[in-house]
Order: structure tokens, then C-alpha cells, then sequence
């Protein structure tokens, strides 16, 4: 009990610390710093949907690169059809392209999803190894798909020159940008914490640690495993919508395996089905990049080793050894 | 289309599942007896044939490179199992995928600070380097041919390995049963490095061979690594057969598809349109193919422990 | 005569050459405990498995509570009202006692897609789960994580999951092993009131517990009943006793 105290402290501190590090970013006239943690702040909400299947459900999914990526594709594709004024298609009806970022990241959520949806039924007959393996073909057969589809980009990727809009605040300025996001990831994270001591949490969780249970007491695992990877699949996806507008660009390489091992990574260095998790994690691997990218161009190495420490030595990451074993009732 | 152009396709196919075979063998007899997944496996294939290319580049045989590229892979294999593997084996997949993920990660890069960044080039042996007519007067390059014998050779010898030797009983064993080869009196410590090894040689082997076809470059094992893993999904995980019937059947099937697509997409559509969505849906034919299967027979064509 | 709530009818099932249940006739009438009994390797836990649907039989038909079972599979036997425990203690590990009876009592309501309401401040569940550990006589150890309970506390808490089911039939595989004397007359004392709320398909090694509890037994060797009876026409069967003497008292 004492440990989970000590956890929804850490918790805090750690949400305070992710927005204080870009408000004095700001005020020092650093915009890079904050774009550095708008960064850390999508790929954690990227690792925050990966660690609902992985860290709750045990669903060890390696290839969530593939709805990140179609997150992405769904804003690249409506922002660019908006920037050239070209409809995105005009039968049976007109539908345009568009700026807003909440018609934005609805249509990717409910893509990522849709994409889950097919992904998570097929892979989910299989589990163990199988599943590792398939769910990584799905994401490169996207990858491959992204890379010879030639309407947009293809290969090369898609610009979109202009970030889009969000009511109320000018996403130009980083800062802004920053919040935003920042917003997205806590809300996120308020919702997971209630959907985990929520009905649907502890079906998850029971599913993870006893399958055969849960059938015997009347209750589908398949089905609910594949609302999990479902709900896993949007958020990810959303995070994808953001990352895109971070960068005003969408290519292929977001849906490449390596980004899928990296998704997966920000879980395993700040704890596994930890809430903070993947928050902890994504802003480690910012830094690390940042910090030894700076000094090495060979600074994957380092990374490597150093997830192969945490993964032999310091298993429960960096929230397990700071606050120590999970408890929950 | 002709029938010469179908026929060299054909082959073209079968050199692809060739490939593929050795990739998936190395990693099924991995899975199979040591119940490990190792994402690293497109390393050993990557460190294949950057040693075939600097060996031969130095000595000028190919033969010289394609030996040290084996022995390079085996014993690098054999050096990660005592390292790292071998303390993967009794923790869960996620662990193993982490690790081997990070091995990955090290491997690319230390390969990049070794030889730099750009690609390398392999020649094929001299006598290989021509074309060679098939029956029915079809020339096709002598250096693919003999891929596909020696690919095929390698099958058959790895089948002959495991079914007549004293380490493919063990091997065999340690699939179905691993208190019975510790009762045997088998050091099962030394059997997975040995297997481990064996599995890296394969892939250092297809390494190097497919060095003298393409470049060398960083981070060519991996499309081929998650080629292998629908083999052994479609095969069937721990079958070594099921990997060799499904790795040819991937190799035909995603070389005729990129062939044949777009050339019946043309009869419905623009020329120019055909070729762009021909080939986005032949680079998704063998993946639906493994949906199809998963879908029919989600334990693979070839279960193991049927 | 009332109907019974379950009935086997020449239930088979063979794993390659091994015939585990063969032609095996058996039903549970309302109110009953109806015990099945048979030494090791009998295929009683076979039985129990093709009755809750965790494997399918070869050939035969099983109806339950008037309708027809054979094809649905384990989920949806659950949902009729079968409900069984397990030989070996199958519990959610890192949940506490009342964590794992109120996810029972939630499975009952068939409901999983609660994303807001909290469990743990749920008074409904909450209150169903401690009536059923304070039944089975662990409300004292309600707080308790699973993976710090006895095993013979872990062998009540299936009991009491079971109990939050509601179901129209218990199976029972074993329910006393590792009680130990005094907790074993306990749970017999429990089991012979429960048989009036829904009667129970009991697997049981403990033959003291057997005699005192069943109204009827079915004898079990090699996958075939090869007697049944009450108690008294049980002890005193010949086969019976030849196939226990035989195959020497498990």
C-alpha cells in the first residue's frame, strides 16, 4: 500500500516536471527545449496507448508503428487535400480536406482503430511468440503499402506546410503546441487510470494473469483483448495525429519497425503497466538521444546497451526501482 | 508476357524463398529448442555479408569471404548466446524482444563504426558471374541458379542433420522434451550455443550470399528477418519443413505478385495508375496470404507438436 | 419425478488411442449432491472438463436446465448457470481474496465495458464479494493479495467465486484437497446446505466426506461408470471394491 502511495506521488511530480521543464524553457527563449518535450510528451502518449494493450492486457504488440502511422497518414492526407484546395473525394459525396485538429484527430483515432480492429482480430487467434511476430508483419505490410502507394509521397513522405488549428490557441507558437499536447497526454492518462480500476480494467488485468479463469466464469477473453488492443490502437493513433503536426511532416518511417521497438521501449525503461510508464520512458529516450546524439553520431549504440542493462538487470524500469512493486487490489 | 519472363520470375522466386529458408530454419530451430525469438537474427544475416564483402575485397576470393562470413556469424553467434541469449531463456517474450532489440540497435551501429555507412559491393566468383541457358534457351544469371542449389543443398543437409546425427537427436529431444535430454546426459548449456550458432551460420551464410546481389548495407537483415517471421507463421513455428514449404511459397508467390499485378491491374485501369497500385498491393500479397492462413489454420500449415 | 438439472448421455472422448470417457450416462437431479468417484487416472477431471465445455466431447449430448449444451462452448455454459472450481486453485494472482469474488460477481452481470465507475467503490460488488467470503469463513482475509493466501485459503476462495456465480449447478473438482481434517468437516458441513440452493456434480478423493455428503455416487474406471448407487450400495458393491482394492486405494 505503502508503494502505491509512493507512486501516485511520484506520479505527480513527474506530470509537474514534464510541464515546469518547457515553461522555463519558454521564459530562457529556448523554443528548441520545447519542442524537444512536445516531442517527449507524443511519444509518450504514443507509449501510454502501447502499455493499455501491453502493460494491462500482456498483449506484447510489436507493431503499433502501424497505427502511429496511420494516425499520421489520416492528418497528412486531409491537411494536405485542404492546403491544395483539392477535395478528398467528391462521389458519392464531397468531402473535403480540413485544418481543424479535432475533426483531425477524430478521423485518425477512428482509422487507428478500424485498423486495430481488423489487426487485433486476426492476430489475436494466436498469442506468445505468434502474435509478436504477426502483429510485426501487419505494421511492415503498411510500411511497404505507405512506401509504394505513390499518391502521397510515397517514399519520400508528405509535407504539410502549416500546422493546423486548434480553437482558442495559436498552434504556431511552440509553447502553445507544447500545452496542447501536454493536455491530450494528462487527459489521457486520467482516463486510463479510471478505466484500469474500472470494469474494464480489471477484466483486462484478470485476462493477463488468468485466462482460463475468466472463460470458466463466463467471459470472452478474445473479446475483451480485442477491445483493448482496439482502445490501445486510437490512442497511439492520436498520438501519431500530433506527432505529424509536430513535425509538419508524415512518412513511411513512422510506421517502421523501428519505431514500433521504440514505442515499446518507452514502456520497458519507465516500467511495465506502470501509469507513468511510458511517460518516464519517452522522456529518457528525448534526452538520451539528445544528450548522446549530440557527442556521437553512434549514440543508438548506447541506447541499445543501455536497454539491454535495464532489460537483464533492472527489470520494473525506472519507476520500479524508485517506487517498487505494484500493488493493487 | 512470355513464358521466358514467367520462368525467370519463377526462379527469381525461388531464390527469394531460398533465402528465406535459411533465415526461418535458423530461427525456428532457435524458437524450437530453446523457446527463444530473436529479433537479432537479421543482425547475424547483415554481419554475413559485410564480412563476405571485406573479405573478399581484401583477398579478392569470394569463396575466402563467403568461409569467413560462416565462421564470422558462427562464432559471433556463439559469443551473444554465452553473452546475453543464454539469460533470456526463462524470462517471457517481451524480455526476449527488448533484449534482441537492443542487440539489434548495437549490431547496426557497431557495423556502421566498423565500416562506415555506405554500402558495400560484392561481386559474385568469376565463373559464376555470367548468364547460363536454361533448357528451352532461357538465360538466367548462373550466380542466382546456384544460390538456389546451394540453398536447396543446405536444406537437405540441415534435414540430414537433424534426422540422422547424434546432434539432431539432441536436437529433436530438446523440441519435444527438455528434462529428457538432461537425463540423456546432454550438456544443454553447450546444445544452445551450438544451436544458436548453427542458426546464426544460416543466416550468415544467406547473408553473404545475397551480398553479391544486392549492396551490402546496414539494416539489410531486417525486412528479410520479418519475411522469415511470416514463413514461420505460415509453416508453422518449430517445423523446419513448414519453413521450407512456406518460405518457397512467400519467395513465388510476392515475386509473381510484383510481376503479375500490375499486369492484370492494366486491363482495368490506366497503364500508369496499374504499375503504382499493382505494386502497393503485391507488397501487401504475402502478408494477406499469412492473414489468409491465421484465418484457416492459425497454428501455421506445419504445426510441430501436432 | 422432477427433471434433472443436468444430463450426460454416452459421452465420449479419446485423446489419440486413449479412451478417457467412454459412454459415459449421468445426470444431477435438483438438490443433489451426486458425487463421481474413481481412482487415479479414471478420467473424472475429463469429465468435469467436457461438462464445462473446456474440451469437446467426441460423440454423446449433454443437456442443461432443459436445453441442449453439446455445442456451446465453455463461455457460454458459464452464462447458463455451470459453474465449477478447479482441482488445482485457478485464481487472478495479483487481485486480493475480494478482488477475485467481486470480479465473479462482476462476470455474472456479463458486464466488461465499464470504463468510469470504480470496482473498488462499487457497493453492489463490494457487498456481494465480502457475503461470499464471509460465507466460506475468509472475510477476515478479504484485503489479502492471492499470492499471499494459504492454500487452503486459496481452496475456499474458489469456493466462495463460485458461490458469487449464482449458478443452477456447482461442479466441484476436489474441493477438499489440501484442507486438512478440521477445515474438510467444515467445508462438508457447508457443502450439505449448498446442495439446497443448486445441486453440485462433486469430485472428491476424501471418501468420509463422499459417504456422509452424496445422495448418489457414480463410480468411475477407465473413462466408464461401472457403478452407482447411494452410499451404502456403493460400499458394499463388489466391483467397486475390487477396482479400488485392485487398483490400490488413492
Amino acid at each position: 500500500m505503502r508503494d502505491l502511495v509512493t507512486e501516485h506521488r511520484l506520479n505527480i511530480v513527474l506530470a509537474l516536471v514534464l510541464l515546469a521543464g518547457p515553461l522555463v524553457a519558454h521564459a530562457a527563449d529556448e523554443p528548441f527545449m520545447v519542442t524537444l518535450a512536445t516531442r517527449a510528451a507524443i511519444l509518450a502518449l504514443a507509449g501510454v496507448g502501447l502499455n493499455i494493450a501491453l502493460g494491462l492486457g500482456g498483449l506484447v504488440s510489436f507493431g503499433h508503428a502501424a497505427f502511429f502511422g496511420l494516425g499520421g497518414y489520416a492528418v497528412g492526407i486531409l491537411a494536405s487535400h485542404h492546403q491544395n484546395y483539392e477535395p478528398l473525394m467528391t462521389w458519392p459525396f464531397l468531402v473535403n480536406g480540413t485544418n481543424q485538429m479535432l475533426i483531425l484527430w477524430l478521423v485518425a483515432v477512428l482509422v487507428s482503430g478500424l485498423a486495430a480492429l481488423v489487426i487485433g482480430a486476426l492476430s489475436l487467434r494466436t498469442s506468445g511468440v505468434y502474435f509478436i511476430m504477426i502483429t510485426l508483419a501487419f505494421a511492415q505490410m503498411l510500411y511497404f503499402f505507405a512506401i509504394s502507394w505513390p499518391a502521397y509521397g510515397g517514399e519520400d513522405g508528405l509535407s504539410i506546410y502549416v500546422r493546423n488549428a486548434f480553437p482558442g490557441i495559436n498552434t504556431l507558437r511552440p509553447l502553445d503546441f507544447f500545452l496542447l499536447c501536454y493536455a491530450v497526454l494528462m487527459v489521457v492518462l486520467v482516463a486510463q487510470w479510471r478505466m484500469t480500476g474500472a470494469r474494464f480494467g480489471t477484466a483486462l488485468q484478470a485476462v493477463r494473469q488468468n485466462e482460463g479463469r475468466v472463460a470458466a466464469l463466463g467471459l470472452s477473453p478474445y473479446r475483451i483483448r480485442l477491445a483493448a488492443f482496439v482502445i490501445s490502437g486510437m490512442v497511439t493513433g492520436l498520438a501519431g495525429a500530433l506527432y505529424v503536426d509536430l513535425n509538419r511532416f508524415v512518412s513511411p518511417s513512422m510506421m517502421s519497425w523501428h519505431l514500433s521497438g521504440e514505442i515499446m521501449v518507452f514502456i520497458i525503461l519507465g516500467g511495465v503497466a506502470r501509469l507513468f510508464g511510458p511517460v518516464v520512458g519517452a522522456c529518457l529516450f528525448v534526452l538520451f538521444e539528445h544528450v548522446f546524439g549530440s557527442f556521437t553520431e553512434h549514440w543508438q549504440f548506447f541506447l541499445g546497451a543501455a536497454l539491454l542493462a535495464v532489460v537483464l538487470f533492472a527489470r520494473g524500469g525506472f519507476i520500479g526501482v524508485v517506487a517498487g512493486r505494484a500493488r493493487h487490489d | 508476357m512470355t513464358v521466358a519472363l514467367f520462368l525467370e520470375q519463377m526462379l527469381n522466386g525461388l531464390q527469394l524463398g531460398v533465402m528465406l529458408f535459411l533465415m526461418a530454419a535458423g530461427l525456428t530451430l532457435i524458437f524450437g529448442v530453446m523457446g527463444l525469438i530473436n529479433l537479432a537474427h537479421g543482425s547475424l544475416f547483415m554481419v554475413g555479408g559485410f564480412v563476405c564483402a571485406a573479405v573478399a575485397a581484401w583477398s579478392g576470393s569470394f569463396w575466402l569471404g563467403l568461409i569467413a562470413s560462416l565462421a564470422a556469424a558462427a562464432a559471433l553467434g556463439a559469443l551473444v548466446e554465452i553473452v546475453v541469449i543464454r539469460r533470456l531463456y526463462d524470462r517471457d517474450h517481451l524480455d526476449q524482444v527488448l533484449a534482441t532489440f537492443a542487440l539489434v540497435l548495437m549490431f547496426s551501429e557497431g557495423v556502421r563504426f566498423v565500416f562506415g555507412s555506405f554500402p558495400l559491393y560484392l561481386d559474385p566468383p568469376a565463373f559464376l558471374s555470367g548468364p547460363v541457358t536454361l533448357p528451352g534457351g532461357l538465360p538466367y544469371p548462373a550466380y542466382r541458379l546456384a544460390i538456389i542449389i546451394a540453398g536447396l543443398a543446405v536444406a537437405a543437409g540441415l534435414g540430414l542433420l537433424i534426422s540422422r546425427t547424434r546432434l539432431g537427436m539432441q536436437i529433436r529431444a530438446g523440441e519435444s522434451d527438455r528434462e529428457m535430454i538432461a537425463a540423456l546426459g546432454v550438456d544443454i548449456r553447450f546444445l544452445y550455443t551450438v544451436v544458436f550458432a548453427l542458426g546464426a551460420a544460416l543466416a550468415g551464410f544467406a547473408g553473404a550470399l545475397v551480398g553479391a546481389i544486392q549492396s551490402v548495407q546496414i539494416g539489410m537483415g531486417e525486412p528479410v528477418l520479418i519475411l522469415a517471421f511470416v514463413v514461420i507463421v505460415i509453416g508453422g513455428i518449430g517445423s523446419i519443413r513448414g519453413a521450407l514449404i512456406a518460405a518457397l511459397l512467400v519467395g513465388v508467390v510476392d515475386t509473381m505478385g510484383r510481376l503479375l499485378l500490375p499486369m492484370l491491374l492494366s486491363n482495368v485501369m490506366h497503364a500508369s495508375n496499374a504499375a503504382g497500385v499493382g505494386s502497393a498491393l503485391a507488397s501487401m500479397l504475402i502478408y494477406l496470404l499469412m492473414a489468409a492462413v491465421l484465418v484457416f489454420k492459425p497454428k501455421g500449415l506445419f504445426p510441430a507438436n501436432a | 419425478m422432477t427433471e434433472p438439472v443436468l444430463e450426460i448421455r454416452d459421452l465420449s472422448k479419446s485423446f489419440g488411442a486413449l479412451r478417457v470417457t467412454d459412454g459415459v450416462n449421468l445426470d444431477v437431479r435438483p438438490g443433489e449432491i451426486h458425487a463421481l468417484i474413481g481412482p487415479n487416472g479414471a478420467g473424472k477431471s475429463s469429465l468435469i472438463k467436457l461438462v464445462a465445455g473446456e474440451i469437446a466431447a467426441n460423440s454423446g449430448s449433454i443437456r442443461f436446465a432443459g436445453q441442449e449444451i453439446t455445442g456451446f462452448d465453455q463461455i457460454a455454459r458459464a452464462r447458463l448457470g455451470l459453474t465449477r472450481t478447479f482441482q488445482v486453485s485457478s485464481l487472478i494472482p495479483e487481485f486480493s481474496a475480494r478482488g477475485n469474488v467481486m470480479f465473479a460477481a462482476q462476470a455474472r452481470r456479463r458486464s466488461v465495458f465499464g470504463f468510469l465507475g470504480q470496482v473498488a467503490r462499487d457497493p453492489e460488488l463490494v457487498d456481494e464479494a465480502m457475503q461470499a467470503l464471509e460465507r466460506v469463513g475468509l472475510a477476515d482475509r478479504a484485503g489479502v493479495r492471492v499470492s499471499e493466501l494459504s492454500h487452503g485459503e486459496k481452496r475456499l476462495l474458489e469456493i466462495a467465486m463460485a458461490l458469487a456465480m449464482r449458478p443452477r449447478i456447482f461442479l466441484m473438482d476436489e474441493p477438499m484437497a489440501g484442507l486438512g481434517q478440521e477445515g474438510s468437516a467444515r467445508l462438508v458441513g457447508f457443502l450439505d446446505k449448498l446442495r439446497s440452493e443448486a445441486p453440485i456434480l462433486l469430485i472428491e478423493h476424501d471418501m468420509d466426506a463422499v459417504f456422509q455428503l452424496a445422495d448418489r455416487i457414480s463410480v468411475l474406471v477407465a473413462g466408464r461408470i461401472i457403478a452407482r448407487g447411494t452410499a451404502d450400495e456403493i460400499r458394499n458393491h463388489p466391483d467397486v471394491r475390487a477396482a479400488y482394492l485392485g487398483e490400490d486405494e488413492a
